[in-house]
């Protein structure tokens, strides 16, 4: 479904992505996993279109889009929740909803994925017309990734979504991001949290640096020493 | 009654002012940029109104609608061909860059037509004054009440009910968050220099009307008063464009009614260094540290 093969990124003369190739095939949930400052999230970035590569390719569903705009990239049905959440708290909960349907002309189906959405987050409908900035950090993760199911899209990029949330509510937010990977969207996964990602990925990759080092099922890096090391505390 | 009078003078005059510093406020909102030939947006727009009164005999309305349409597209040209390519420079550069675009067109009006002044005609709208408690109200400042009311209404339906005016939020709250909307963020931007000129050229043709004579560089001073209206409302802040507008004009009124009449001008930039001084952030503003 995406294709990503040995992507070049730079911040002026930083190179933060060197070489990075990854795959994510239809139904899965991919995890991206990483210490602070590897690249998850400029390669999330560059995979929008918010940031272009100097070299390399990325290829969604046989198009090429490294380089391409933004809004082209969502309009072919690739959504991400950016890192801290990045909610329009300006604005209410239903208008944060509204903007995440911002391509969409079908109103009908437009009215039924809010629907969709208020269901997976009941908490957004008890709170859609207060201002999103006064929703509790959790309320505005569960906003963030509702804004972009309203976009419909079939590859969803999640950075990570469970950042200073209390461990309930990381239990909570993983569960409800299985049940979007069962309703048919593919999900790309940048977790520092490896051991709940793994829990529920499907495959791995481990970025360190700005590459790729390592890479498999998910129950094989689970079980990897290295790994275990490294993102998984010991034991 | 004379101090009512002194009101609804000010009054006319603030609506004016809050017309242009709108301009002023949504552009900064959106591109963190002070945009300094927003006064000359003005001055272009009461001569399109004048040229369309004079030559071709149009009435004030369509005058009025031909004058912002012109200035939308000339505010787009501004920021296609000035701001767009300095997006990511430094604010300094921008601003600079903002100056020599106004001092651009005031001379190249001059350059175009000559620096003479020109006179609107008195006899545009006929309209009757209005006698209210021993008040008169012209029929002028009625008209310019009402267009400018009817304009800001307008504003504030587009900003916060259509599609473009929750982009135009989006993209001045968050650009790359806009951005994974699918928001087209250019686009975005363009839209709201051509609302901002299109007020501002509203604002030309209302002053043209008011006050009667034009010329080249009649944009500076009522500019700079909006961006001061700006300021006090709380710059990026739309319904601080408007009542900052409004109260300086009153402000003025009534220095101007106390005698101090030679002082007009001057008590603009005096509110300027007040409010930067005790409370930078604005009337409407929440007193906040700028992000880094
Ligand atoms: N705008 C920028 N300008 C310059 N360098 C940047 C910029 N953004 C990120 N970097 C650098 O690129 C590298 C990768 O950053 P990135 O944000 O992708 O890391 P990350 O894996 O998402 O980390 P975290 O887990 O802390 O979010 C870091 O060294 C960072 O300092
Ligand atoms: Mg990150």
């Amino acid at each position: 479904m995406l294709k990503i093969n040995d992507i070049n990124v730079y911040y002026g003369n930083i190179h933060a992505l060197k070489g990075v190739s990854l795959d994510i095939n239809q139904g899965e949930i991919v995890t991206l996993i990483g210490a602070n400052g590897a690249g998850k999230s400029t390669l999330l970035k560059t995979i929008s279109g918010l940031l272009k590569p100097k070299n390399g390719e990325i290829v969604f569903e046989d198009e090429h889009i490294a380089g391409k705009v933004p809004q082209l990239i969502v309009k072919r049905g690739l959504g991400q929740v950016p890192e801290g959440r990045r909610v329009f708290s300006n604005m209410s909960v239903e208008e944060n909803l509204e903007l995440g349907a911002y391509l969409r002309k079908d109103k009908k189906g437009i009215r039924e994925d809010f629907e969709k959405v208020y269901q997976l987050f009941p908490r957004l409908l008890e709170r859609r017309k207060q201002l999103s900035g006064t929703l509790s950090g959790g309320e505005q993760q569960m906003l963030a990734m509702g804004r972009a199911l309203m976009g419909q899209p079939r590859l969803l990029l999640l950075d990570e979504p469970s950042m200073g949330l209390a461990p309930l509510l990381v239990k909570q937010i993983f569960n409800i991001i299985e049940e979007i990977n069962k309703t048919g969207t593919t999900i790309l996964l940048v977790e520092q949290n490896a051991n709940m990602a793994l829990s529920i990925a499907d495959r791995a990759y481990v970025i360190e640096t700005g590459k790729i080092v390592a890479s498999g099922s998910a129950e094989e890096l689970s079980a990897s020493d290295q790994i275990r090391n490294a993102y998984l505390g010991g034991h | 009654m004379e101090i009512i009078q002194q009101l609804v003078n000010g009054v006319s005059l603030g609506s004016i002012y809050a017309l242009i510093a709108l301009g002023y406020t949504m552009v900064y909102g959106i591109v963190k940029l002070i945009n300094f030939a927003h006064g000359d947006v003005f001055m272009v727009g009461a001569f399109i109104g004048f040229y369309c009164i004079s030559i071709f005999h149009l009435g004030f309305f369509p005058a009025l609608v031909i004058a912002m349409v012109a200035c939308a597209i000339f505010g787009v040209l501004i920021e296609r061909i000035a701001y767009k390519p300095l997006r990511n420079a430094t604010r300094i550069a921008a601003l600079i860059t903002a100056i020599g675009v106004s001092l651009f067109i005031e001379y190249g009006t001059i350059y175009a037509r000559g620096a003479q002044p020109e006179a609107y005609p008195s006899n545009i709208v006929p309209l009757k004054s209005l006698e209210l408690f021993g008040v008169k109200i012209s029929g002028q400042s009625l008209l310019i009440l009402g267009t400018s009311v009817f304009l800001m209404i307008l504003l504030q339906f587009i900003v916060h009910k259509t599609k473009i005016g929750k982009a135009m939020r989006a993209v001045s709250h968050d650009m790359d968050a806009a951005r994974l909307m699918g928001i087209n963020v250019n686009n975005t931007i363009s839209a709201t220099f051509a609302i901002g000129s299109a007020l501002a050229g509203a604002a030309g043709v209302i002053f043209g009307m008011y006050y009667t004579k034009i010329e080249p560089l009649m944009g500076i001073i009522p500019g700079l008063k909006a961006f001061v209206a700006a300021v006090l409302g709380g710059i990026g802040i739309i319904p601080g464009a408007m009542t900052g507008g409004l109260l300086l004009g009153v402000i003025e009124a009534l220095v101007s009614a106390s005698g101090y009449s030679l002082w007009r001008d001057g008590v603009a930039f005096v509110v300027l260094i007040l409010i930067l001084i005790f409370r930078p952030a604005g009337l409407f503003g929440k007193n906040v540290r700028e992000k880094v």
